[in-house]
């Protein structure tokens, strides 16, 4: 608050409480992380139901604990995951200086969200004949949501370095018996975990270079002022 | 290539022509479009509704085998999922029980307590028959253990054995505890669930029927007992099972029993839809609609944004319905789960067409005529349009042909929605846009009519084209106009009307209070305790015949239309159902005999009996196999025929049976039952209906909110979030076309403008360079440069810094200064070079030619040093380098410079040494010199522009005053030292606000003053470039005549001139009036609690200022006195605009605030985007011009409707618009970076005007 209150009285124009807090470099940073952070824990747990109704073939009446039946660490790590890469992919943009110009829409963002949600949905509720034939279509359908969300260069290549480096964590995590798969074929979760990564990657920098708008918007109009 | 462009052009001739279609004749293509639609979705009908109900089968029980795996094909009406053996085969054993002849004797628990004992026998007697070697052990479906959440009723189902179900479950089947249990009625109700439940409860899993019909309660007035012993047996012995019936019927005959035993019903679950699995299609599902949301949001400008909204919505949903339906047509029946695929269909089809279409339309230009602009915005967007629709439709080829059979339905519905998306879209949402394009054109038709009342048609002013035209003069000065009621009223938003209309008339209130009513007698009618009993009771005692009332329960089996029709004439219990003595309730008892002879209950089978499962919640089987972990979803089970066991037992039995708690409570405490239960009944209608209604309000409150905005009439909602600025291109690259209102872009300042001054011919802009340029108004060219001479770029650095640096650089040069200049000057320059020097401050930075010039100075330097003053050598620290590059910059300044300013070939070369020659006494070399180094970091803190004199306020306190045309110094003044902050200028008099509070009057004197009127007389382009019409001997001075020493305690921050008056606005919160002519102050208005931030006063001596404490004051100038005080803004008030009618105000809080100007009432608000709020202005009387995230937006004042928006640049993206001028011509400029942009809004005029 005391920041805020010296930012407003050194501008020469005088700026309500509230835009001084977003303008606030870091506390703005903490909002942003904080959403994102939700929003991942939010998309986690319920990826996670999808996921587990493939495996478990009936739930007793009184089940709806199982939304909290994996590991508990899962969804903050999760949300943790998410606040990072939807810090980072703004960061990026500006770094090598080309910003996203792509589609930079609510819109287009809650489509995206969609989207990744349909892949979930595809992997957990379609029968393929086969675990190549899955990763296939969810490979194919992780570019295809990256060619209509994203398409930019830097996008591609951190999603595709997080995806490997996440399937990486996850893969020995489960072989020092941190983690088990509920899934009777382990070849089955390892063959959309990839994509999965992937395209959740996508969606959260897309979201998060859609928080990152806002401020960059502020900044831009205080640099201006000053 | 050409073939592309042919193409390209084909499809934009096309949709051009379709346009044209669909706009002229929208009421039969909607008419089509509709009956389309609806052919389209006529098979759906024949679907089955969605749901989780279960689907049946019957075959007959004779020749029964189970079906095989694989499908036969030829068994037409054989459903696909009868394969394989079912889950399990039901028998049920359907027991009625009653004690008859029933007497005076007995209690009411006699009335279930012995037939409820009488099941223990029967289940001995069924899990000992012995068919031949086979017992039911080997036939039955082996359970194991309960799912481990369900512990607590591990004591009642069974585990480990046969899945046998009856109510002796509750007993643990053995005897002894049945007979010791001294509360029957507490042992069956212990489990069951509180609150409302839906599925089956524990109680209807062990009794095999609904609970009403057990009979076991206190107050039963059938006294006949009825429960089901359900078998559960996993494999088909049609000889066990028919040896088991008859064994039974043996045991237990029915004589009026005529229940069919030829049918098995074979019943197939669907998957089932748990919490678990909604909690995903929910969460999809909110996505959906925040797309849907974030896509109707973008709708802009146009008459009906909810109804556009409205149509995109029902465009996509119909084009789903209709893809569905086509589907079913051609016999692709959706096997897939339609509620969990349909939000990703609605994501692949998207709204984007749609969005894109409204904006193409919207931004064609608004004077054609409706049906050339649907065609022009359709014709505009059919190559992106066909584009996309190509992709989609390629990615979803790709996706058929991933063989995977539940994506390549998916893809199928995909296609076929898309095709129909495509095909409403051309018809249907572009019918509708059009109509919705009309009703705008005819609002403003109708609009016309007030806004020309009582006006003259202005005077044109011969202005360049021929469409412009001045603001409205304004009616007679000093009268406040008050406008007609009726006029009034027109002037109300839709959407204020229609929630007037709702406060009139308390809809709301009255259709919640029907609406309660009308639920709460829907409950108490449907309640099962409730009035529909007691009714059914009622007519059924009256009329003679029992049948002709209502059935006691509507679950009839359908199937079985009926057995015999004489034992369904027997189904109803006996007409005069005999009270007990100690059961007489108080409802029924007034209506009944009290001497009612006693009569015996009476066990009936009628057909409804036949299925008595159908009675149970569909949900009945699923449950209890699931309490095994056995799913139903997907599979069946076989329901073998019931059998039938009628059980009559005499009095003496049942009281033998007795339990010796029975008789003492069972009479008070069945009268305080009965008493409760109509308690309860009553008092949970109450809760319900109070419940319902405050729902009820709540939902409509939020509604309320959510509709209308915070305010009345408040155009928060759709305006307020606007973000057009932030998205340079959207969806597909599509940026907004070009439309006829083009901005004309001023480029030539280096750095971010800061003043703007205009007259209306000419328009004089000041950079924060320093850097004033002089613009035509008309055409936008660049008449003058004049230099900064305060200020100088380093180009190390890339920014501006002050002269002090270049001071502390000269002590390098200071051991050489006394020596031979002649070998030191090109050092010197060479020096001033890396520095970017102070002497090219004509030249804009950028421009690499700018070096050429150098020549030019050495010989200056040169002729100055020789000239230099003996004074100056004796300064203590040596030799002032920096006075002389001053001064010969000075010198330098005044040369022609063409070359320099190349692209603005108006400027007619002035003679060099034209100040000297001039001899004005303010800039006299002596006193240039001893200027004092304060003068150099002087930027120019105001400007103001007449005739062609450009007066600029420093922040040194210098007033200058310049040519505008010849960008020379006529005149400057130095009385004050204080910085000017404001500036007015009037006739020939000049107001300046200085730092310090003062304020001082100059007066400007010409010694042929009609040589600028006849300058200012004939405007236009023509006359600028010829010689100015005053020589060159013109003196211009401008000399102090007062200076009011204290005006203001605290710096002045507005200054405003008008009608003979000066008004000032001061950070001591008041405002001052001064009349011109004397400077004499009139009036000093004190009413702000803060300091003043705007001002407003015009020709008709209105006023009004603003403060810092959000105030808004409107004074009469002529009294001094307050006129109205309105609080508007949190923050400062950055600009004030007024009109004849209203007042319109902006603020830090970025909102546009209009009032009417009589009341002091605020019509409405607009939300602008973070840091554009200051700018505005009106350019007649009905439409304001505000500035946004680069672009500027006209606004019709009367309605608060977004008319159109302007973009200034391609890539607007991070610049705002600051500062917004109006012309006299109907052109706004507005600042825009670095960058002045000039827009002429003939369109918008013509259509208001």
């Amino acid at each position: 608050m005391a920041e805020a209150t010296r930012l407003s009285s050194n501008g020469t124009a005088q700026r309500g409480p509230y835009i001084s807090v977003i303008t606030n470099r870091t506390t703005n940073l903490l909002i942003r992380g904080t959403m994102l952070f939700g929003v991942g824990v939010f998309l986690a747990l319920v990826l996670n139901l999808l996921q587990v109704q493939r495996n478990v073939t009936l739930f007793p009446p009184d089940v709806i604990s199982s939304i909290f039946s994996s590991a508990w660490w899962v969804p903050p790590c999760c949300g943790t995951a998410s606040a990072l890469i939807g810090l980072l992919y703004p960061c990026i943009d500006r770094r090598l200086g080309e910003p996203h110009k792509l589609k930079r829409e609510w819109s287009s963002v809650m489509r995206c969200v969609a989207v990744f949600v349909g892949i979930n949905h595809a992997s957990a509720k379609v029968d393929f004949a086969n675990n190549v034939q899955l990763s296939l279509t969810l490979a194919a359908l992780s570019v295809g949501l990256w060619w209509t969300f994203d398409r930019s260069r830097s996008g591609f290549g951190l999603g595709v370095a997080i995806a490997l480096l996440a399937t990486l964590a996850t893969q020995l995590l489960v072989y020092n018996g941190v983690f088990q798969y509920t899934s009777p074929d382990f070849l089955y979760i390892r063959s959309w975990l990839p994509c999965i990564f992937f395209a959740g990657v996508i969606t959260m920098g897309n979201i998060g270079r859609q928080l990152a708008l806002y401020e960059c918007k502020v900044v831009q109009e205080k640099i201006h002022q000053d | 290539m050409a073939k592309h462009r042919r193409l390209r052009q084909n499809i934009s001739a096309a949709f051009y022509r379709h346009g044209l279609l669909c706009a002229s004749y929208p009421v039969p293509i909607i008419l089509f479009t509709s009956v389309s639609i609806l052919t389209c979705c006529y098979p759906l009908l024949k679907l089955p509704l969605p749901g989780t109900g279960p689907v049946e089968f019957t075959t007959g029980a004779k020749d029964y085998s189970v079906p095989s795996h694989e499908p036969q094909g030829d068994l037409g009406e054989r459903p696909d999922w009868y394969q394989g053996p079912p889950v399990a085969y039901i028998q049920q054993v359907l027991v009625k029980a009653a004690v008859s002849p029933w007497d005076s004797s007995l209690v009411p628990v006699d009335v279930f307590r012995s037939p409820l004992g009488r099941v223990f026998s029967l289940l001995e007697e069924i899990r000992n028959h012995v068919y031949t070697d086979r017992s039911l052990e080997t036939l039955c479906l082996q359970v194991t253990e309960l799912l481990p959440g369900l512990r607590r009723m591990q004591s009642i189902l069974p585990e480990h054995g046969c899945l046998l179900v009856s109510p002796g479950n509750y007993w643990q089947n053995r005897r002894d505890l049945f007979d010791s249990d001294p509360d029957i009625l507490k042992t069956v109700h212990q489990h069951e669930p509180k609150g409302i439940h839906t599925s089956a409860t524990l109680k209807d899993l062990l009794f095999g029927v609904p609970g009403k019909n057990t009979g076991v309660s206190l107050y039963s007035r059938k006294r006949v007992v009825t429960y089901t012993i359900t078998i559960a047996l996993s494999s088909y012995d049609a000889r066990f099972v028919a040896s088991l019936r008859a064994r039974l019927k043996q045991l237990h005959p029915s004589v009026n029993c005529t229940l069919r035993e030829d049918h098995m019903v074979h019943v197939h679950f669907k998957e089932e839809i748990g919490i678990a699995e909604l909690i995903p299609l929910v969460t999809t599902y909110i996505i959906l609609f925040a797309y849907i949301y974030f896509s109707t949001r973008k709708i802009d400008m146009v008459k009906s944004k909810w109804g556009l909204a409205l149509a995109a919505v029902v465009t996509v949903l119909s084009s789903l319905l209709m893809s569905v339906g086509l589907c079913t047509l051609f016999g692709l029946t959706p096997t897939l789960n339609g509620g969990s695929i349909f939000p990703y269909l609605v994501v692949v089809i998207g709204l984007e067409n749609v969005l894109v279409l409204t904006k193409s339309v919207v931004s064609t230009p608004v004077d054609l005529e409706v049906k050339l602009r649907i065609a022009q915005g359709l014709s505009s967007e059919s190559w992106s349009i066909m584009k996309n629709m190509a992709t989609e439709l390629v990615i979803i080829l790709i996706g058929y042909f991933t063989l995977v059979p539940a994506i390549q339905e998916f893809c199928l519905f995909a296609v076929v929605g898309l095709v129909s998306d495509f095909f409403l879209q051309m018809f249907f949402f572009t019918t509708v846009l059009s109509i919705d394009i009309r009703r705008m054109e005819l609002a403003d038709l109708n609009r016309r009519l007030p806004a020309e009342a009582g006006m003259p048609p202005p005077p044109k002013p011969g202005p360049l084209r021929p469409r412009e035209a001045p603001p409205p003069p304004r009616p007679s000065p000093h009268t406040i106009t008050l406008q007609a009621p009726a006029f009034r009223n027109l002037r109300l938003p839709k959407r204020l009307r229609v929630v007037y209309f709702l406060a009139r008339t308390r809809l709301a209130q009255r259709i919640i209070m029907v609406g309660t009513v009308i639920w709460i007698g829907i409950l108490v009618y449907t309640d099962p305790a409730g009035l529909r009993t007691y009714l059914a009771a009622q007519v059924s005692e009256q009329s003679p015949l029992g049948e002709a009332g209502l059935p006691p329960h509507l679950g009839v089996a359908p199937v079985f239309p009926g057995g015999d029709p004489t034992s369904t004439l027997s189904v109803l219990p006996a007409p005069e159902p005999t009270p007990l003595p100690e059961n007489q309730s108080q409802g029924h008892g007034a209506s009944r005999p009290g001497g009612a002879p006693l009569t015996s209950p009476q066990i009936s089978w009628g057909s409804e009996d036949e299925e008595v499962w159908r009675r149970l919640s569909f949900r009945y089987w699923p449950s209890l196999f699931s309490y095994y972990n056995i799913t139903l979803a997907k599979r069946y089970i076989s329901i073998l025929p019931v059998i039938p066991v009628t059980l009559h037992l005499n009095p003496q039995e049942a009281i033998e049976m007795r339990h010796p708690q029975d008789t003492q409570h069972a009479p008070r405490s069945s009268a305080k039952t009965t008493d409760l239960q109509t308690d309860l009944t009553l008092y949970k209608v109450a809760a319900l209906g109070l419940f319902a209604g405050v729902v009820l309000v709540l939902l409509l409150f939020c509604l309320y909110r959510v509709l209308c905005p915070r305010n009345y009439g408040q155009n928060g909602v759709q305006h307020g979030r606007r973000r057009r600025g932030d998205l340079p291109c959207d969806e597909y690259g599509y940026s907004p076309p070009v439309s006829e209102i083009s901005p004309l872009l001023l480029r030539g300042h280096s750095m971010d403008i800061e003043c703007l001054a205009s007259d209306g011919m000419l328009l004089a802009s000041c950079c924060l360079a320093g850097q004033i340029r002089v613009w035509d108004a008309q055409t936008g060219d660049c008449l003058t440069v004049i230099p900064n001479n305060g200020l100088r770029r380093s180009s190390s650095s890339g920014c501006w810094e002050h002269r002090d640096g270049w001071d502390s650089l000269t002590p390098t040069c200071e051991p050489d200064a006394l020596m031979g200049t002649e070998s030191r000057a090109p050092v010197f320059v060479d020096t001033d070079e890396y520095n970017e020097p102070p002497l090219r401050r004509r030249v804009t930075p950028s421009r690499p030619t700018l070096f050429g010039d150098q020549p030019d100075l050495t010989p200056l330097i040169d002729t100055n040093f020789g000239e230099l003053p003996p004074s100056h050598t004796t300064v203590g620290f040596g030799f002032d380098f920096g006075g002389l590059v001053e001064k010969a910059y000075k010198e330098h300044e005044a040369s022609p410079t063409m070359h320099f300013t190349a692209p603005t070939p108006p400027v007619t070369p002035a003679p060099p040494q034209r100040r000297r020659s001039l001899g004005d006494p303010p800039v006299a070399p002596p006193e240039r010199i001893n200027v004092s180094p304060g003068e150099w970091d002087s930027s120019v803190w105001s400007l103001e522009l007449r005739g062609n004199l450009i007066a600029a306020g420093r922040s040194s306190g210098k007033l200058e005053l310049w040519d505008a045309v010849e960008g020379t110094l006529r005149c400057c003044n130095e009385d004050g030292s204080s910085g000017i902050t404001a500036l007015a200028f009037l006739n020939n008099r000049i107001v300046a606000a200085r730092l310090n509070g003062s304020l001082d009057f100059f007066t400007v004197d010409i010694n042929k003053p009609l040589g600028l009127l006849q300058y200012r007389g004939p405007p236009g382009r023509a006359s600028l470039p010829s010689s100015p019409c005053y020589s060159s001997e013109d003196v211009i001075s401008c000399q102090l005549t007062r200076s009011v020493q204290c005006a203001h305690q605290k710096p002045i921050t507005v200054l405003r001139a008008a009608a003979g008056r000066v008004v000032t606005g001061s950070q001591d919160h008041t405002v001052r009036v001064y009349r011109l002519e004397d400077s004499c102050c009139l009036f000093t208005l004190q009413g702000h609690s803060g300091g003043i931030t705007a001002i407003y006063i015009d020709q008709t001596m209105v006023l009004a200022s603003g403060g810092q404490d959000g105030a808004i004051c409107l004074w009469d100038v002529l009294t001094g006195s307050r006129v109205s005080h309105v609080y508007g803004h949190r923050g400062d008030v950055t600009s004030l605009v007024c009109t004849n009618s209203c007042v319109i105000s902006s603020g830090l809080d970025d909102l546009i605030c209009i009032w009417d100007r009589s009341t002091g009432i605020k019509l409405y608000s607009i939300q602008q985007e973070v840091g554009c709020g200051s700018s505005l202005g009106v350019i007649s009387d009905s439409l304001l011009v505000t500035g946004g995230h680069g672009c500027v937006s006209f606004w019709d004042l009367n309605y608060g409707d977004l008319l159109q928006t302007v973009y200034l640049g391609q890539n607007s993206e991070g610049q705002h618009v600051r500062q917004l001028l109006v012309l006299d011509n109907a052109a706004i400029v507005c600042d825009f970076g670095s960058e002045l942009s000039l827009v002429y809004v003939p369109s918008v005029l013509e259509k208001l005007d």
